[in-house]
């Protein structure tokens, strides 16, 4: 009996530890010291791109329609710091949101809505239609938005490949050259932010191959679109390198885009961050090292590890987190599913100190511990996923989770 | 501690039910003859080779895919249904969207007619085999029979 005890204690304390980690409520994110983090919200399904509004009012939104909605506002209303109203709507999965001038503005994976803003309560009767018809492929299908101080909101479109191949995703297939698909995607397009009914024909492609940038912000000190690209899969299955470099392969890119139609060489080329140079890609002749045609495309600004899938990013305009995050880059990553055979990692929020409108350091975890446990090896097994960022009226970091749909703020409490 | 044995003790219902289950598979299989037994599991050996290069960096390692995705192969109308479809999809790839409980899966997934027919009747069978799942193994005879009519 007592044999049977031990086996069955072990059992359950194995199964503890290795099938249901912690619970999501157990989870503690680690962050700096002097920094605490609340859960503001929980379970609000997948929890893409948050914006919160001058008086505080938060809006998610959603990647599909749940409990009457994909845009979730939720709001303080007798202001004890504390959620006690929720309302939902809008008809539309998708992932971009942002508020500007006075209005709130949300992506479906087509289209850009736009609603006014009456003292603080959006108009959920009239959304207006801004852009339409936007090429949404079957990968890198979400729409991102940030507006500039100049009256355009820009909105990615993501390529619907992984590196233009004839073949998507076939080991060796050649590359298309030149790659029809950065006609109508696989860049960041430009559009009026107040005008109806845009397409295509009414914008401008202002940035060029970017296989699919998720995180997405105008820095309002260099007057510069930033934008945070999905780097190619499958690099270790050409071995250039042993399997542990190979997975770090290509970089995930932070892009400054100084220029319309800046080219950032999607597909062609890719960011090797061991040589620090954009070489080409092996579906286009390449062998990890030979520059060619990549000669003069512009490099990122910062570079991370590979397929940490960066999906949120924001410039921190405030006052309340100490002197070195002003100013500076918070970038949310998703978290890795192509490091096969090794472990998936990128679970996390990261920090890039900025100084002249340039990074003025290595980025470094601001963030850890949303997997819920160490060594994951399929995404699957991570509690938390990241993936949205936004500052609040009072200078708080609020971040979003896709897979259980939580809300965190991050606050510096000072000591 | 007590409270520790309570806890165990209202366990045991549900870990001994566990147990038996397991027992019966296992009867059932050894209840097959030697030899068949023996093929299934040198098939599922060779088909993890398989799954390992070629299915397991999308479909992960224990089967449960990406969220949006890659399809999960963990106990679904698709794993453990019609072999001919399965081996069309590895044959054709796939490229619509995959529905499987409301989530849809949509990432391109390329043809795999490299493989030889024993390779796709492995990689078959060791998935429907293997992360929970229970299914009757692929042949190369059916795998030959779907390519032919492919061509």
């Amino acid at each position: 009996m007592k044999r049977l005890l031990f086996i069955l204690v072990t059992a359950l304390v194995f199964s503890a530890t290795h099938v249901i980690a912690q619970t999501p409520d157990q989870v503690k994110i680690k962050v700096p010291s002097g920094f605490a983090v609340s859960v503001i919200a929980k379970n609000l399904d997948r929890a893409r791109h948050i914006v919160v509004n001058s008086n505080g009012d938060i809006y998610i939104k959603l990647a599909r329609v749940r409990r009457g909605g994909a845009i979730v506002r939720l709001s303080d209303k007798n202001g004890d710091g504390k959620i006690d109203d929720t309302a939902r709507f809008g008809n539309y999965g998708g992932t971009g949101i942002a508020i500007k001038n006075g209005y709130l503005y949300a992506a479906s994976n087509t289209e850009v809505y736009r609603y006014k803003l009456n003292n603080n309560v959006p108009d959920t009767a009239h959304p207006e239609i801004i852009v339409k018809d936007l090429v949404a492929g079957r990968q890198h299908e979400t729409k991102s938005i940030t507006l500039d101080n100049s009256g355009n909101i820009y909105v990615t479109i993501g390529a619907p490949s992984n590196a233009c191949q004839l073949q998507d995703r076939v080991t060796g297939a050649p590359g298309q050259d030149p790659c029809p698909l950065l006609e109508k995607t696989g860049g960041i397009w430009q559009f009026k932010a107040d005008k109806k009914d845009q397409s295509y024909a009414d914008g401008i492609r202002y940035a060029t191959g970017i296989r699919n940038a998720v995180g997405l912000d105008w820095n309002s000190e260099t007057n510069t679109l930033f934008a945070m690209q999905h780097g190619r899969d499958g690099m270790q299955d050409y071995h250039f390198y042993p399997d542990s470099i190979s997975v770090e392969l290509p970089a995930e890119e932070m892009l400054e885009v100084t220029k319309a139609d800046d080219n950032f060489g999607w597909p062609y080329c890719f960011y090797n961050q061991i040589i620090g140079k954009k070489v080409l890609n092996p579906e286009y002749g390449g062998d990890a090292k030979t520059v060619g045609r990549c000669d003069g495309v512009k490099p990122p600004v910062m570079a991370f590890p590979g397929h940490m899938a960066p999906n949120g990013l924001l410039f921190y305009t405030g006052t309340q987190f100490p002197e070195k995050y002003r100013k500076g880059a918070f970038v949310a990553f998703h978290g890795s599913w192509n490091r096969a055979p090794l472990e998936q990692k990128g679970f996390l929020v990261a920090f890039v100190p900025f100084k002249n409108g340039k990074p003025s350091g290595d980025w470094e975890i601001f963030a850890n511990g949303f997997a819920g446990k160490e060594n994951i090896a399929t995404p699957n097994q991570a509690i938390f996923r990241p993936c949205g960022l936004a500052q609040g009226p009072d200078g708080s970091l609020y971040v979003t989770d896709d897979a259980k749909g939580y809300v965190w703020k991050i606050s510096f409490s000072g000591k | 501690m007590m409270r520790i044995v309570v806890m165990v003790l209202l366990l045991i219902p549900g870990l001994l039910k566990a147990q038996t289950k397991k027992s019966i598979v296992k009867t059932s299989t050894t209840s097959a003859t030697a030899s068949s037994a023996n093929t299934l599991k040198a098939s599922i050996t060779r088909g993890k080779t398989v799954y390992a290069k070629y299915c397991l960096t999308c479909h992960q390692v224990d089967g449960s895919g990406v969220a949006n995705l890659n399809p999960p192969l963990i106990n679904t109308k698709w794993t453990l249904g019609s072999k001919t479809v399965l081996i069309q999809q590895v044959l054709k790839g796939s490229s619509g969207k995959v529905e499987i409980d409301g989530d849809t899966f949509s990432n391109t997934m390329p043809p795999l007619k490299v493989l030889t027919d024993q390779q796709i009747a492995d990689v078959l069978t060791y998935v429907r085999n293997s992360f929970g799942n229970k299914a009757s193994a692929a042949s190369v005879g059916e795998v030959k029979a779907v390519r032919a009519k492919l061509k």
